[in-house]
């Protein structure tokens, strides 16, 4: 049996049931690294809030997701926040506004453990300095009383992986974890979360628009176009011999080194129109 | 001057807080005795402020009203905010039928003046300082609820509650822990700015005879027996007309330099 599995996840929004995603179907076995790539409202981001079961209320979901054989969609607010920080967890794109500001970085950290281990205020702070060290900063016991603002945004996303990580989930949701970071800081949080999934031996479904990063992180990947998987294969695969048009763009226009310096870059239209874009 | 108003309020609080305290323990006369020898007389140096129709010490009078304006304040913003914070909450977390109606409520309250409110109260109970401080409390339930609501929208729609949903926090958590640390700000400059308005409510109330009884002092009484007099002692009005505008100026400077400090976007532009 499979970590997570998706079916015909169909999900529409508000009264006018304007689509969002569409038949969506894929699963994920434990440990493994699962890259979901698309444009902007392509319903990505859509598809990670609902496997934790996070969506707003104005969203209509259809379909299955299972997580450990488990129906999350529609289950109630305990069921899945006992799931949730403990056996799945996520990361988000913006670490500037994904903490709290009026509460400091190592209290928010704890309430994670507090949350789910139960654990006394003594063992939780030994814990959340452990796994603040783990995360690579370099003064764990500066940092957890730090309060956000006083942090940088490598560190703050660092602190957001320590919140997902804490209580070594068996499901890590990356939702664009390094778009808000600049490139040489993307590298090295890269390079822990790679680490870090490892050792927590958790599986990951990394939400990225960046062919690069998730080539970094992931073994297979999926493309996902206006709220429909169009793709799906190995990295290898898929970025190497797209099959889809609309791949087929998206790896086209990532190449960048192939573009004459003063001409216009190229975009996915002129590799593919079949989308009946205008 | 950035902090002026801060200041001016912190000094003009501390005034009638440090009055009221006074008034426990002494005054220069009895505010309630009456003298009829020595009605209606001018400031001096044995009645500072001089004394009223009854002879009663003007001053000792201002002194004692300050316990008045102090208890009702506090009693009347303690039920306002105590009650309309966390309904405002609840409407600004729970969407769907219930949180529409504890907003329709609110707004149906609005429509009370307090004065109205007090009013009813007193002509189904009878009018006394507690039916006063409770109307002006609940009059003023709204206007915490409402600003309660606004701010938790925003935080609502902020990316920590979404990240510390997906840790498992429940609602009940979110709200204590997320919520009201970031809404706590506003409730405070607000419970300050009410305040000043419960003072002038209570004021009012007063002088029409429908909160405190005549017997105790109290500045809008004090306003009400001054007005037979207006024209040949002014100075009657003066004092307790005077110890109202600054206390409601105090609170309401307070509440604006509270909200300058506290409003970190207001901070970062200055």
């Amino acid at each position: 049996m499979s970590l997570l599995s998706v079916e015909n996840l169909d999900i529409t929004f508000g009264r006018r049931r304007i689509p969002a995603v569409r038949g969506v179907s894929f699963s994920l076995d434990a440990g493994e690294r699962l890259g979901l790539i698309g444009e902007s409202g392509s319903g990505k981001s859509v598809t990670a809030l609902a496997v934790m079961g996070l969506l707003p209320e104005n969203a209509h979901v259809s379909g299955s997701v299972a997580f450990k054989g488990r129906e999350v969609v529609g289950a109630s607010d305990k069921v899945l926040s006992d799931l949730r920080g403990d056996e799945m967890t996520m990361v988000f794109q913006e670490p500037m506004t994904a903490l709290d500001p009026t509460m400091t970085a190592g209290r928010q950290v704890a309430e994670v453990v507090r949350l789910h281990a139960g654990a006394d205020p003594g063992a939780a702070r030994q814990r959340v300095l452990d796994i603040l060290a783990e995360v690579g900063l370099p003064d764990p016991a500066r940092a957890a009383d730090a309060y956000p603002h006083e942090l940088s945004g490598g560190q703050r996303q660092r602190i957001m992986m320590a919140m997902a990580l804490v209580n070594r989930p068996d499901l890590v949701i990356c939702d664009e974890p390094t778009t808000a970071l600049d490139v040489t800081v993307q590298a090295r949080v890269l390079a822990l979360l790679d680490e870090e999934l490892d050792a927590a031996g958790a599986a990951c479904l990394f939400i990225s628009h960046d062919l690069a990063v998730v080539s970094q992180v992931c073994d297979q990947v999926m493309v996902m176009w206006r709220g429909e998987i169009v793709e799906t294969g190995s990295v290898a695969q898929v970025l190497g011999d797209p099959q889809h048009g609309y791949t087929r763009g998206l790896v086209a226009t990532a190449r960048l080194d192939l573009a004459r310096p003063g001409s216009r870059l190229p975009v996915v239209e002129d590799y593919w129109t079949g989308g009946g874009r205008p | 001057m950035k902090k002026l108003s801060l200041v001016v309020g912190i000094v003009l609080v501390s005034i009638v807080v440090a009055m009221a305290l006074v008034s426990l323990v002494w005054t220069p006369f009895d505010p309630t005795r009456v003298v009829p020898a020595e009605a209606l007389q001018k400031p001096s140096r044995r009645h500072i402020m001089g004394t009223d129709g009854f002879g009663i010490d003007i001053f000792s009078r201002i002194l004692a009203g300050s316990r008045i304006v102090m208890l009702v304040g506090v009693i009347a913003v303690g039920i306002a905010a105590v009650l309309g914070t966390p309904l405002g909450m609840f409407a600004g977390m729970v969407k769907g039928w219930s949180g529409t109606l504890v907003q329709r409520a609110t707004d149906i309250l609005f429509a009370f003046p307090a004065l109205l409110l007090a009013i009813l109260l007193a002509a189904a109970v009878g009018g006394s300082t507690t039916t006063g401080m409770v109307a002006i409390g609940i009059a003023t339930i709204p206007v915490f609820a409402r600003l309660a609501r606004a701010g938790t929208l925003q935080v609502m729609s902020q990316d920590y509650v979404l990240a510390a949903r997906s840790a498992g926090t429940p609602w009940l958590s979110v709200a204590r822990r997320h919520v009201w640390p970031n809404i706590a700000p506003l409730i405070g400059v607000q419970a300050s700015v009410s305040f000043g308005m419960a003072i002038l409510a209570e004021a009012s109330l007063s002088y029409l005879g429908l909160a405190t009884p005549p017997t105790v002092p109290t500045w809008g009484r004090m306003l009400f027996d001054a007005q037979k007099f207006l024209f040949n002692a002014p100075n009657l009005t003066v004092w307790p007309a005077l110890a109202i505008a600054l206390a409601v100026l105090g609170f309401n400077v307070l509440g604006d330099g509270l909200r300058d400090h506290l409003d970190p976007r207001l901070r970062e532009v200055s």
